[in-house]
């Protein structure tokens, strides 16, 4: 029996148009039975974490690092607290979110105050670029070697 | 459900900290339909315990139109597993696994379009599950490998046959592997880096 067939596509062609912003609670996605590994859930209690939503976010990757730069002020609501006990060490922000049982999004809208009041540092990632760094290449590919 | 007290959330252990000197991070995205060894294959090869992350999604346009003025909305929450290695104490690199189905991408920012390369995980029982994934990383520019995860009572194709099905250039890696094994996902990510290295190579000289 032989495979099911498959064509190839190539860069740009069917690039979709407008592309909702990324990570905001509250986009809507694209209509379509939810997924299975998708589950139903009210999503109230994170709009109150994360504000009004309607204000600047920080541009905060899934593996930017977050430092604490200073012990959480007597200010600091539950949340901020606890993020800046965990990020005394370099801590990515895919991490904290784990970590503190929150989505993502309404984990940069924290960041971003942190990052606003200078709590927090952010270390930006490495980025793919068009061509790609031979020496960070080599870097990782030693260091998967040594696993 | 209240926030839990900061004192009792559980970090990561001490064994699992991160240097004080790591400057950055990279990632790789391992991508695949539901049950084809996404997190089995993250967990082979990370260091800590597999995480997740979630994200939230309203229903729109999921026969909740209805609802219009109603307080209880409902939304979707997708999940996505991740693990980490530390390259040097400079460098960590991540992988994240991910969904097939394109409309979660966008959750999260820069997912694919920061990530280094893309494993594509597949079955050889449900190679059309795959074709979409393929599809739209081709469209976006984001380089892949595929990886084949033998389970044993799938169809075994010589990888010609494959390449020829999934009508892939003869460059892209094609190769099999077993991802519960820590040496066999290992080599599946040596052989995109590989891949990777050789476009630079490439990209270098044009």
């Amino acid at each position: 029996m032989s495979p099911p067939k498959r064509r190839r596509r190539s860069p740009g062609q069917d690039r979709p148009a407008a592309l909702p912003p990324p990570g905001k609670p509250g986009t809507p996605g694209k209509p379509g039975p939810p997924g299975e590994e998708a589950e139903i859930r009210n999503p109230e209690r994170l709009f109150v974490i994360g504000g009004e939503g309607g204000g600047e976010r920080a541009d905060i990757d899934l593996v930017t690092l977050i430092v604490a730069r200073a012990d959480p002020p007597v200010s600091a609501t539950p949340e901020q607290a606890a993020l800046l006990r965990l990020c005394a060490a370099p801590l990515s922000a895919a991490e904290l979110s784990a970590y503190l049982s929150l989505p993502f999004s309404v984990v940069t809208v924290l960041l971003t105050d942190l990052l606003a009041t200078e709590l927090v540092q952010a270390r930006a990632p490495i980025v793919r670029q068009r061509v790609a760094d031979r020496n960070l290449l080599e870097a990782v590919m030693h260091g998967l070697q040594k696993l | 459900m209240d926030f839990k007290n900061s004192d009792t959330i559980p970090g990561p252990r001490t064994e699992d900290r991160l240097p004080h000197t790591t400057e950055a991070a990279v990632k790789i995205v391992i991508v695949g339909g539901f049950g084809v060894g996404k997190t089995t294959m993250v967990g082979s090869v990370s260091e800590i315990r597999p995480l997740t992350t979630e994200e939230t999604m309203t229903q729109a346009g999921i026969g909740v139109d209805d609802n219009f003025g109603s307080a209880s909305k409902t939304a979707t929450t997708v999940a996505m597993d991740f693990g980490r290695i530390t390259i040097t104490d400079e460098l960590v690199l991540y992988l994240f696994g991910t969904p097939g189905q394109e409309r979660f991408w966008f959750l999260w920012n820069g997912l694919f379009e920061g990530a280094l390369g893309a494993v594509v995980l597949v079955d050889t029982r449900r190679l059309e599950v795959s074709f979409d994934v393929m599809g739209r990383l081709e469209e976006r520019g984001v380089p892949f490998v595929v990886a084949v995860n033998s389970f044993p009572d799938a169809p075994r194709y010589p990888v010609a046959e494959l390449r020829t099905a999934l009508d892939l250039p003869e460059e892209i890696p094609i190769l099999d592997c077993d991802v519960r094994r820590r040496a066999s996902s290992r080599d599946v990510l040596m052989t995109l880096m590989r891949f990777l290295h050789a476009l630079a190579m490439k990209g270098a000289l044009t």
